[in-house]
């Protein structure tokens, strides 16, 4: 009589999710500062690179309509130097603001004040976006 | 022109979606975690609001 021989199935370990990694994880982090979600759309993620786009012209633009202080890096005030290097987050918008003379060389009232915040809030929005799509584009952060 | 809460508003909302997406790894995740921040602005600016009125008065 033959006997059938019962195969159990083998134990493999379910297959790690590899992370997506780019060759260029340095250029992804360059060009997501200047261009806010850029980084995430050269990865391919679409949905994430316009909603940061979005969101972060928006806070630019929200701050010069309510004319918001752009903060230059040459005053010698040290809470200036942190103005400047929280708008210069914003990159290419920074730079913008800059050449057209966009917003305010001063805080007038309170919504300007206001403003203010939107601009060096939304440059460090756009920092923490860059370091998320430099750690897509080197595999840290897996999807 | 924006009032104040209006304003508001909108900083909730820009810095939740940008909080949402690069704090968590899954979709459903970021929307739950832009929720949960947008909450919390919008919570923490009516309780402020109400605790300077207490103050004042």
């Amino acid at each position: 009589m033959a006997t059938t021989q019962q195969t159990s199935p083998a134990k493999v370990s379910p297959p790690s999710v590899p992370a997506e990694k780019s060759s260029l994880p340095a250029l992804v982090l360059l060009v997501a500062w200047l261009i806010p979600g850029a980084g995430h759309l050269l990865l391919g993620k679409w949905v994430r690179g316009l909603l940061l786009f979005a969101s972060i012209l928006g806070m630019y633009l929200v701050g010069l309509a309510l004319q918001g202080k752009i903060y230059v890096p040459n005053t010698g005030d040290i809470l200036d130097i942190l103005g400047f290097l929280g708008e210069l987050g914003t990159g290419l918008f920074y730079m913008l603001a800059r050449f057209f003379g966009w917003g305010a060389a001063s805080m007038v009232n309170t919504l300007a004040d206001y403003g203010t915040k939107f601009l060096v809030v939304g440059g460090l929005l756009n920092i923490i976006a860059a370091v998320d799509a430099y750690s897509l584009a080197n595999g840290r952060k897996a999807s | 022109m924006l009032s104040h809460f209006s304003a508001a508003l909108l900083f909730a909302l820009f810095c939740s979606v940008v909080f949402g997406i690069t704090q968590r790894s899954q979709p459903r995740k970021m929307f739950h975690f832009g929720a949960y921040c947008f909450v919390l602005f919008v919570g923490g600016v009516i309780l402020a609001s109400w605790l300077m009125w207490a103050i004042k008065h």
